[in-house]
């Protein structure tokens, strides 16, 4: 069911039965995903869904609904039961929802990619992972190897009574593998690129091909033996090194989500919690050094946060969040931008066609600096260099946070003087990025793709881009609790 | 298709569906998971509502096996030619493959034990039922001055798995979950209610609990980081729980060594009243009588008197043991390893007002947020407290605190346990399982930071 009279009729049924809007999104997906671990095949599956979703505006009230069942009578009881609902919401009602106006789009978006993931043979995939996989366990110390790609492919039409009718389609690619040594009562885990599956883009085949896992596997091994060997991290304040993949997820817990203009004003409050950006901070608030400046840009070729057009239909933006420290801007929906009266910063989506959008992180990007990794150990005369994450964890206001990450290497004067395990850090987010004063630049600067951001009720799983390089940051407390 | 002992399945689509596969299979084995699924959630906040959705969904998994060689393909349509696509797929995946040595083969027939997870009231609550309990919630809060918010849903499910070597298990059941924070300029409290019948939901009930709680929490003021007697409500200490089964409860990380239970069967690991269990078959539970195998869900004691005992198997991890699955997997496939979804810690012979009593300084817990695994082998856990943090002193509640970040070893901490209540709480775990967990008092637990409010 894809077919536009198809689709109208059930937006025309909507309209018929009191909707003063409505819009509806038929959405195709399929995702292959294959998996080794110590050397053998653990799982290759393929899935396909298929479904559509109609949400709709009553007397200035939300209702949803949606089915996996794609033909025009379905679509037509869907959108009945879309108003019903809608009214059924007009009962707890504080306000009318008006929505900021958008020009109705007729257009079309295609993702880049050169390779298609699903047209390379299941067995040449396998073959790279199962080498990859053996390397890793070189080191003996090694128990659990393991190593696995995902491939995703979405096609979608949104079609609306204001007029837009868009199709968009992305294929996205990633890989990953990790080993975990085993022994002295200590397990100890690491990974590349990137732990969690590994890194993802909007992208073909060509995009794990040049991530290499055979040429990374020996190394990843290695580090994770001499892990079980190294001193336990200090307990100390002290200066702090970030590598590019952990303030990947630095950025995402304590700049993307508390800028979801839906979280700031509430609508998450029972579920992950509000925000401490509240809008009289917008513009005047510090929320870190000049040298932090962070941005949403959902147009980058490749990123896995990026697309054409949002799931209410508004072109893909870039928005600075925070601009030379001072806090700058929300990522916002039709909705939420009615507030300050303006347009929609275009960052509504949903996850697949059962949900209905809200705010999403695009890719959320630390804007690079001028300064080398490699300067910044040689100017820091004491203190720890942390990459890769392991753990998190951010209070309801993403105001304290705590990160843990697979490997610590401390510095002195200049160099690096060792590697320490089970590392953390924690902090105060406006006061930990207050501390920033050095960010590497672009030659550094790494887009990671992060294709598993939970959010809603029901939970909603997005697929983010975040633009990031090593920085620095002073007095950050390390290596908290009793080890 | 028939099902067990004769009966004719329930669903029709779902043996449809289940006779398409096992008649068009050329696998040496091959399995059929179906499941429709209908959910409804009504969310508000700001005391309205603000998102209200309901979701017809279906979803069929197929198995197929060449030797060892296994292959797994989904889709959502019921139609007979995507469900022989699906089984062409499934088939060719399998065949790519090398062998998979651990595979131990399909489960056999088997005999179900009744599991009453359905409840008729569920199934039929309308988008205007979930609306007046919302607006009860938010009716209250709003005449206390306060905001509401939070969401109210309901789901019925019907699943079946059926295989080549004859194994046929079918069944359906609703879940129903009602929770609100409410909150001030200030301070925030919570409620929150969840069963297989939308009956046994009191709208009132969790309004005032939050209500309540949020009055209670006016003007939160410092308090050091340190080490504290703690009391944790049912919240809390479900959260523990699911922490734990996400750790170590199952016999993938158990089996490779990454569990707090690895090397530890027989000894003891916490504290001597600590007892906890998987039951998918019990009524005070959400029952759910198989797994994703069609395997019957066992009775499984995890943790008794403290004492390590045993963990959770799939047929892959049973297998590598020598052993039956437990009725534990959550996927076809091995990677993810099997999980208790049906928990229950057991209860003690104390009262939160008696632990209130016999604290001398304390901090008091509603609930945890944000928790995360920081070491499993040693069970360390961070998270924030949250929706209610109180200090104690000399036996009763003297202040609300800012919320704290803790960094701490559950089972170190559950050892220093020293009063567990009567009274339980039935809570959701992950989309379809339940957790059964008491409020607990501890001796010791060391809290890292604290936040801004």
């Amino acid at each position: 069911m894809r077919d536009v009279p198809e689709l109208k009729d059930a937006l025309d049924l909507a309209v018929a039965r009191g909707a003063s809007y409505a819009d509806i999104r038929v959405v195709r997906r399929r995702q292959e995903s294959l998996s080794v671990k110590n050397g053998t095949v653990e799982g290759v599956s393929m899935s396909e869904d298929a479904g559509f979703g109609v949400r709709v505006l009553v007397n200035g009230a939300w209702g949803f609904a949606s089915s996996s069942k794609l033909d025009l009578d379905e679509a037509l009881r869907v959108a009945g039961d879309a108003v019903r609902i809608a009214r059924a919401s007009g009962a707890v009602k504080q306000r009318d929802v008006r929505l900021a106006p958008v020009e109705p789009v007729t257009g079309s978006h295609a993702t880049p990619c050169k390779v298609d993931p699903f047209e390379v043979p299941v067995d040449e995939k396998i073959q790279v992972l199962l080498d990859a996989d053996r390397l890793a366990r070189e080191d003996e110390r090694v128990r659990v190897s393991t190593a696995s790609m995902g491939f995703f492919e979405e096609e979608k039409t949104f079609m609306s009574t204001e007029g837009a009718r868009i199709e968009q389609k992305r294929v996205e690619s990633g890989a990953g593998l990790s080993a975990v040594a085993v022994g002295q009562g200590e397990v100890q885990r690491r990974s590349y690129p990137a732990a969690f599956g590994g890194d993802f883009a909007c992208a073909g085949y060509e995009f794990v091909e040049a991530l290499d896992l055979p040429g990374h596997a020996e190394q990843v091994g290695r580090e994770a033996g001499e892990l079980l060997e190294a001193p336990q991290c200090p307990s100390v304040t002290t200066t702090v090194i970030v590598g590019t993949n952990q303030m990947a997820l630095q950025i995402h817990e304590s700049c993307g989500h508390p800028s979801e203009l839906d979280r700031v004003l509430g609508t998450e409050a029972s579920y992950a919690g509000t925000s401490f950006l509240t809008p009289e901070k917008r513009g005047k608030f510090r929320y870190g050094s000049e040298l932090v400046s962070i941005t949403a840009d959902a147009t980058i070729p490749g990123g896995l946060g990026s697309f054409g057009y949002d799931d209410e239909g508004v072109p893909a933006q870039r928005t600075p969040l925070v601009d030379g420290g001072i806090f700058a801007n929300y990522l916002t929906s039709r909705e939420t931008a009615t507030r300050f009266g303006e347009m929609s910063g275009g960052t509504m989506r949903a996850d697949g066609p059962h949900r209905m959008p809200i705010i999403r992180m695009t890719n959320i990007n630390l804007e690079p600096g001028d300064w080398t990794l490699e300067e910044m150990i040689r100017d820091t005369k004491e203190g720890i260099f942390l990459d890769t994450n392991k753990s998190w964890s951010i209070d309801d206001k993403r105001l304290n946070f705590q990160f843990g990450t697979e490997v610590g290497y401390l510095i002195k004067d200049g160099a690096i003087a060792g590697m320490v395990k089970n590392p953390t850090y924690t902090g105060i987010t406006p006061e930990f990025w207050g501390g920033c004063d050095a960010v590497a630049g672009r030659d550094e600067w790494h887009l990671w793709g992060i294709p598993s951001c939970g959010k809603g009720e029901p939970m909603q799983v997005a697929h983010v881009g975040h633009g990031s390089a090593p920085a620095r940051f002073r007095n950050v407390r390390v290596g908290v609790g009793k080890w | 298709m028939v099902g067990a002992k004769g009966k004719a399945l329930r669903s029709r689509d779902h043996a449809r569906v289940a006779d398409i596969v096992l008649n068009t299979s050329r696998a040496d084995q091959v399995e059929v998971a179906v499941e429709t699924a209908d959910t409804y959630l009504t969310r508000f906040a700001n005391s309205e509502i603000h998102q209200n959705t309901g979701e017809h969904t279906t979803e069929v998994v197929v198995r197929s096996v060449f030797g060892q060689k296994v292959g797994v393909a989904s889709t959502t349509s019921l139609d007979r030619g995507a469900v022989e696509e699906t089984v062409r797929r499934a088939e060719d995946i399998a065949k790519l493959q090398p062998e998979n040595p651990g595979f131990p083969g399909l489960p056999g027939p088997a005999e179900y034990g009744a599991a009453d997870g359905y409840c008729e009231e569920t199934a039929a609550c309308s988008p205007e039922q979930r609306a007046a309990g919302v607006a009860e919630i938010c009716g209250l809060a709003v005449k206390n001055g306060l905001v509401a918010s939070g969401s109210f849903s309901t789901a019925a499910r019907e699943a079946m798995v059926a295989n080549s070597r004859g194994l046929l298990a079918e069944m359906r059941f609703t879940r129903a979950n009602l929770l609100t924070v409410a909150m001030s300029t200030t301070g925030s409290g919570y409620g929150e209610q969840f069963s297989v019948c939308v009956g046994d939901i009191d709208p009132r009930q969790v309004a005032e609990e939050a209500v309540e709680g949020c009055l209670a929490d006016a003007e939160p003021g410092d308090v050091e980081p340190g080490e504290y007697e703690a009391i944790f409500e049912e919240y809390a200490v479900a959260d523990m729980i699911q922490m734990l089964a996400y750790m170590g409860l199952g016999a993938l990380a158990f089996q490779e060594g990454r569990s707090f239970m690895s090397g530890n069967i027989g000894q003891k690991i916490t504290g001597g009243n600590i007892t906890i269990w998987d039951d998918g078959l019990d009524p005070a539970g959400v029952p759910l009588p198989f797994d994703v195998e069609g395997v019957p869900k066992q009775k499984v004691v995890l943790i008794e008197g403290g004492v390590a005992r045993g963990v959770v198997y799939d047929s892959y991890t049973a297998a590598r043991e020598g052993k039956q699955s437990t009725g534990h997997a959550i996927s076809p496939l091995p990677s993810a390893g099997p999980f208790a979804v049906n928990l229950f810690m057991a209860g003690g012979d104390s009262s939160l007002e008696e632990m209130i009593a016999a604290t001398k300084r304390g901090i008091y817990v509603k609930r945890l947020h944000y928790t995360n695994p920081v070491h499993p082998v040693k069970s360390l856990l961070t998270g924030m407290t949250r929706d209610g943090t109180f200090l104690v002193e000399n036996g009763r509640i003297v202040r609300p605190v800012k919320n704290l970040r803790f960094t701490e070893s559950i089972l170190g901490a559950l050892g220093s346990a020293e009063l567990v209540s009567r009274e339980t709480k039935l809570l959701p775990l992950y989309s379809l399982g339940g957790v059964r967990a008491p409020a607990v008092k501890v001796n010791r637990f060391t809290f890292t930071g604290v936040t801004e409010y």
